[in-house]
């Protein structure tokens, strides 16, 4: 466990002649995380799929009264929605002033109308790459699903056509060529939270791995 | 649960949601959990040029649990002042007992961390770390392997190599490696008859200068094991996203292509 706070550590291992860049405090950056500036690194662990829109297609099923699939006309007759802000990922860098537009998923629950047991979601991609999540950090605007980076299509290797976005936590929850949802009554470990990775992955209180 | 178990159903954990998708990569290894959130006090013991831009670095680490090849490591710094900088790297060396690890680290322009490690550190420097991490890139060496590296990205490949060759495996193995030139390839004088060098911008006598091409990639993939390739590519984004690109034109199967970016 950690007690790291804003960059500050209460271990003693002190790296001799380590003293780092020069640091302003962030009060918008997570603790150990830095600011990439312009740069928007590619981390996904598979093949950059060749999706085109039209074979793009997003479903949420499990724990619904009515499970829908959305293909790419329809998806986008929902209501606009977009999200300006931070991103973080988990290998440290953090993007401040990014755009995405796309809907917010609580449009696209609304229509399937999710059970009361319903308690987590496994997020896939159409790579199968999986990502679990509570329900409760994917309702509420607080995650969409979104085809625009800065105003302009998303590009394949950053998960376009579309991708999710919950950008309140660790972007490896943001599934990229996201595929659907499926509501569930329990948690179940996707990709990498099968991998060493935490469960839920907040930034603000430093869950990058299991145990954190 | 209320409902009643019925006497033909035996009671079993419910299965686990595989998406119904094609591409699905599995992991190769369970990852031990609690090994990988334990940070320990490694202390360097040697240094070892590589190339002019390319250094390998010796730690000794007590209570290493060991790793499987191609997996990696966080690593943090700490300044006087508290400020930490933590950056992952891959695991040069292959598994054995010596309770010793390697890293190869590239020397990033204005790198922090690689900074400190290129001018800084000297033998007995002690750092920390905790891993090893990611059982996706692994290669416990149950399958022919094809291995795509560029630049520093050969690293988690060479502990692969090195496992391949200390366990005197049989089963085929091939490392494709891009550098620059012959003065930056890493582990130049390690290679046998299992690597193939490409060079980007300047070659040997005789040796042609480019990128990697379908031609470099295409008769691995036709004379190819009876249970076919795992490859595993590792590099910068843009190198893996063209490498990736070579194999699956080449009929590599999109879900034994493992890639890691160095981002
Ligand atoms: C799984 C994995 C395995 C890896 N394995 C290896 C390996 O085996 N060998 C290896 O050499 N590398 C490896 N890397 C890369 C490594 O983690 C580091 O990214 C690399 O060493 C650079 O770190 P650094 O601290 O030296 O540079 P950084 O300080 O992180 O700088 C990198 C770049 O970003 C810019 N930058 C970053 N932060 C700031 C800031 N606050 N202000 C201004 N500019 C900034 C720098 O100018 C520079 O161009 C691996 C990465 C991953 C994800």
């Amino acid at each position: 466990m950690s007690t790291r706070r804003n960059g500050i550590t209460d271990h003693v291992n002190i790296t001799r002649g380590f003293t780092g860049r020069p640091r302003v405090h962030d009060p918008g950056l997570p603790p150990g995380q830095y600011d990439a500036g312009d740069d928007w690194p590619v981390l996904s662990a598979e093949v950059t799929p060749d999706l085109a829109p039209a074979d793009w297609s997003f479903r949420i099923d499990g724990l619904v009264a009515e499970p829908r699939t959305w293909d790419w006309e329809q998806a986008h007759a929902l209501p606009a929605s977009s999200y300006q802000g931070a991103i973080h990922c988990v290998t440290s860098w953090s993007k401040f002033g990014v755009r995405f537009g796309g809907v917010s998923l609580d449009a696209f629950l609304h229509g399937v109308r999710p059970h009361g047991s319903a308690t987590h979601v496994v997020a896939y991609a159409h790579t199968g790459y999986t990502a679990n999540l509570p329900l409760a950090d994917v309702t509420g605007g607080r995650a969409w699903i979104v085809w625009e980076y800065d105003g302009r299509p998303l590009p394949a290797e950053h998960g376009g056509p579309a991708r999710l976005i919950v950008p309140h936590l660790y972007f490896w929850k943001s599934v990229k060529w996201i595929a659907g949802l499926r509501l569930l009554d329990h948690d179940e470990p996707g990709f990498w939270e099968g991998n060493g990775y935490h469960e839920r992955g907040n930034p603000w209180e430093e869950q990058r791995y299991s145990g954190d | 649960m209320t409902e009643q178990i019925s006497g033909r159903t035996p009671r079993r954990t419910p299965e686990r949601f595989a998406p119904p998708t094609r591409f699905a990569v599995p992991g190769r290894i369970g990852v031990n959990e609690r090994t990988a959130s334990v940070w320990r006090t490694a202390t360097l013991t040697g240094i070892r040029p590589e190339t002019p831009r390319a250094t390998t670095f010796r730690f000794a680490v007590p209570g290493w649990p060991g790793h499987v090849p191609g997996q990696h490591l966080l690593l943090r710094l700490t300044a006087e002042d508290g400020y930490v900088a933590q950056r992952h790297y891959s695991i040069a060396s292959a598994p054995d007992d010596s309770g010793h690890i390697e890293l190869t680290l590239d020397r990033v322009e204005d790198g922090e961390v690689s900074g400190w490690f290129h001018t800084v550190a000297r033998p007995g420097d002690r750092i920390e770390m905790r891993g090893p991490l990611s059982g996706f890139f692994a290669w416990p060496g149950d399958r022919p392997a094809l291995l795509l590296g560029a630049g520093s990205g050969v690293v988690p490949l060479m502990s692969m190599v090195r496992h391949h060759r200390a366990r005197d495996m049989r089963l085929p193995l091939r490392l494709l490696v891009s550098a620059r030139g012959p003065e930056d390839l890493i582990y130049a004088r390690e290679y046998g008859a299992e690597t193939t060098a490409v060079f980007t911008r300047s070659a040997p006598e005789g040796v042609a200068v480019g990128r990697m091409t379908a031609a470099h990639v295409a008769p691995f993939l036709a004379k190819q094991p009876p249970s076919g390739w795992e490859a595993y590519v590792c590099g910068s984004n843009s190198f893996a996203e063209h490498a990736s690109r070579l194999l699956v034109a080449a009929g590599q199967p999109v879900e034994r292509i493992r890639i890691e970016r160095f981002g």
